[in-house]
């Protein structure tokens, strides 16, 4: 291991807990709505990947667990208030579905604090960067996801 | 019992069905049995230890069983609330079958046992039930039996799991679901795991690994029962066909329970009733939504 790799994995493993977080928003309202956070140079916490799709509707609550899975400490999920979609229902066709997965996550035991749901339209950019240091804040106060951290690695060694 | 092999009977020499499936005796208690000569029809049974779902033949995914022409099958209530599942949601027509109903006081817990139902033999999700004498069968026989005796023992154990902490619970599941060999019997014999290509055996990209290890374990069975909701029929098929014994019903009930809550919708065998996944109200909850 070369020094400065050395100094890397000292600093990371010294440093406060930062949480990786992944994003799966609609193309319409609140990707538009996190392009204009950026563009009116709104502050917010950098912890979060954006994923844009072209609704909430398009969004299988598979792709919420393949985050989790690929090492997100949480998940936000966000797309046209109601009666906004540009496909008319997208919107309330997720809403359902996420109303269930909520309640299965919570039943097999996974904290649905690790998940935020909200609706940011197209002119909202400053409740995205509130959504997003919302989200931070609080999956900072509950740490990594070390239940399915340790399923991950579980895996690894079972594999 | 008679009634049924005389009708099963009638319908094959009138030629309205090829085939009737129904229950007969097999060497390890009662087995589905596919009656399509007067012979065959004449070894047809029923009695509380036929649990079998036989609406699960009717799946649009089991071309073999379509290739032996039309159908007569043996359903109890939760059977045909799969039947009426598949017309539901557009996989099979009302006149593509015969429902042959029977009126049901409840079935064992274990088959294999002979006894009567009582509140220690019935299975867990009997208690409760109520489409006991199902409405969108052809024919309806027998008398009614007693309702099944005491309460779901399902029910008891869900309130158990509520009563747990996440983390507790997340022990739980992930305990059981370590035992998952990823046989998929638990789809196989679902009469409402009816897609031709399951989101579990695609590849490309892989959604769900498909190897047994906790990861893909968790992903499977949590993504089946979300697609089971508001479809599951609470037959318990699953978790009967399940080879390590996961208690899959405790999680199908909870998603029915969420969805009776929810969006006030309870699978029945009425195939007019809009399902809740595919539709939408504009006043429906969003509380946990920012």
């Amino acid at each position: 291991m070369s020094e400065a790799t050395a100094k890397t994995t000292e600093a990371k493993a010294g440093a406060a807990f930062e949480p990786r977080i992944a994003a799966f928003v609609c193309n319409w309202c609140t990707y538009t709505g996190a392009d204009l956070a950026g563009t009116s140079r709104i502050q917010m916490a950098p912890n979060v990947r954006v994923v844009r799709l072209p609704c909430t509707g398009r969004i299988d609550p598979m792709f919420i667990i393949k985050a989790f899975e690929r090492g997100a400490d949480g998940v936000i999920v966000s797309g046209c208030h109601p009666g906004d979609c540009h496909y008319s229902a997208g919107n309330y066709h997720a809403r359902r579905r996420f109303a269930i997965f909520r309640e299965i996550m919570s039943f097999i035991g996974i904290d649905p604090n690790r998940i935020t749901f909200s609706w940011v339209s197209a002119s909202e950019g400053r409740k995205w960067g509130d959504v997003v240091d919302e989200t931070v804040s609080r999956i900072r106060g509950l740490g990594p996801f070390a239940g399915y951290k340790n399923l991950v690695e579980k895996t690894h060694a079972g594999a | 019992m008679q009634e049924l092999r005389e009708l099963a009977k009638k319908l094959l020499a009138e030629g309205a069905v090829k085939v009737v499936v129904g229950y007969a005796e097999g060497r390890q208690g009662v087995r589905p049995i596919f009656a399509a000569t007067p012979e065959d029809a004449d070894k047809l049974i029923f009695d509380p230890r036929c649990v079998q779902n036989l609406a699960t033949y009717l799946s649009p995914r089991r071309a073999h069983v379509a290739a032996l022409g039309k159908l007569a099958v043996v359903v109890k209530g939760c059977d045909a609330m799969a039947a009426a599942g598949m017309i539901r949601e557009a996989q099979r027509k009302r006149d593509d079958f015969v429902l042959i109903g029977v009126r049901c006081g409840g079935v064992l817990a274990d088959p294999r046992a002979s006894a009567a139902v009582t509140e220690a033999t019935v299975a867990a999700r009997c208690p409760g039930c109520e489409v006991r004498e199902p409405k969108i069968v052809d024919h309806l026989l027998g008398p009614l039996p007693p309702a099944p005796p005491g309460a779901s023992a399902l029910d008891a154990r869900i309130a158990e799991l509520d009563a747990m902490t996440p983390e507790e619970r997340f022990a739980f599941w992930t305990s059981e679901l370590a035992k998952c060999v990823r046989c998929n019997a638990c789809r196989e014999i679902c009469p409402m795991c009816f897609c031709v290509r399951c989101v579990c055996d695609k590849s490309q990209p892989q959604w769900i690994e498909s190897s047994p290890h906790a990861r893909g374990n968790l992903a499977w069975h949590m993504t089946r029962a979300l697609h089971q909701a508001g479809r599951c029929v609470g037959c318990g098929e699953c978790e009967r066909a399940c080879p390590v014994g996961i208690p899959l019903s405790l999680l199908n009930r909870k998603v029915a329970r969420v969805v009776a809550e929810r969006f006030d919708y309870v699978v029945s065998d009425d195939p007019e009733k809009p399902a809740p996944i595919g539709t939408y109200r504009l006043e429906d909850d969003q509380e946990f939504i920012r």
